[in-house]
């Protein structure tokens, strides 16, 4: 069993059409909807990742902030690749449902799409992140009504506390129609911030 | 039959949401899986549900795709040889 504090390594926010990594301010565009600004975000960020396309909107939005906080991680060291996924959010994968859903009412016109029933799970975010970092770690999914700091802390440090991951990357992926929002955070221990309730409040807060 | 390949390439890029890809980068004898256009298995679903709704094709066994989507070619004379509508 691990014991020690553990500690924040990075977060990236991406809402209000902002993209913020670590307190760094490194795109916006105010002007466009939420399907554009995925699209611009995508290109500015260099994701260079085809199947991004192919994702609905709640895996673009969650591949796309893990992708900018993990790939210079990844990139700059011998990092680990057991960092364990914990996310949360409240709309599930609603957005996609409904498209589903409106895709079977018809009898008559009966053509379910087997690509967008592949994305009525929140869970498939997770994956789509795992394939692209090879990461074959532990991951969950769970669905509050808020932001729900005290389970995400708790849960991230029994992980690293008794050695199932050696990371995890935690937080909130939320979307329905135009109103999104992505708050990741590293659990490591190495990093700047303390693994404090009050600090990863204030991290979401000050986004 | 060259206007209902445009018409395959066109849906393809639009209904696979192949964002990077533009029609005349598809050669008519492109492999649509693995090397060609990189498909995957979801994508192949995605082809099923397009033949029986836009030209009443119904394919009842999934494997038989994997002969009639090898190229926009082969595809396009398939169609044109069963479509209903």
């Amino acid at each position: 069993m691990k014991t020690g504090q553990l500690k924040i390594k990075g977060y990236c926010s991406i809402s209000n059409n902002r993209v913020i990594l670590n307190d760094t301010l490194l795109m916006e565009d105010p002007g466009s909807d939420f399907s554009t600004f995925l699209k611009l975000a995508y290109k500015k960020m260099v994701t260079n990742y085809p199947k991004f396309f192919k994702m609905d909107d709640l895996s673009k939005l969650g591949f796309l902030a893990a992708d900018i906080l993990l790939k210079p991680m990844i990139r700059d060291s011998e990092m680990s690749k057991n960092i364990a996924l914990v996310f949360s959010n409240s709309a599930s994968s609603l957005q996609t449902d409904r498209k589903h859903q409106e895709s079977i009412t018809d009898r008559e016109n009966y053509f379910p799409s087997p690509a967008v029933f592949v994305y009525t799970l929140p869970n498939i975010c997770l994956g789509e992140i795992s394939i692209k970092h090879r990461l074959y770690s532990e991951n969950s999914f769970f669905i509050f009504n808020h932001f729900n700091v005290a389970y995400l802390h708790d849960y991230a440090m029994g992980l690293i506390t008794t050695e199932k991951a050696d990371e995890v990357l935690c937080g909130w992926v939320n979307c329905d129609t135009d109103d999104y929002e992505a708050f990741l955070y590293l659990v490591s221990t190495e990093g700047n911030i303390e693994h404090h309730k009050e600090e990863i409040i204030k991290l979401y807060t000050t986004k | 039959m060259s206007d209902l390949k445009q018409e395959l390439k066109e849906k393809i890029i639009t209904q696979l949401n192949l964002e990077d890809i533009a029609i005349e980068e598809i050669a008519d004898n492109d492999p649509l899986f693995g090397d060609g256009l990189g498909l995957d298995s979801i994508d192949a679903l995605e082809l099923i549900v397009m033949l029986d709704k836009d030209y009443g094709i119904k394919l009842t066994d999934p494997k038989e795709g994997k002969k009639i989507f090898e190229s926009i070619e082969v595809m396009a004379k398939y169609i044109a040889e069963h479509r209903t509508k």
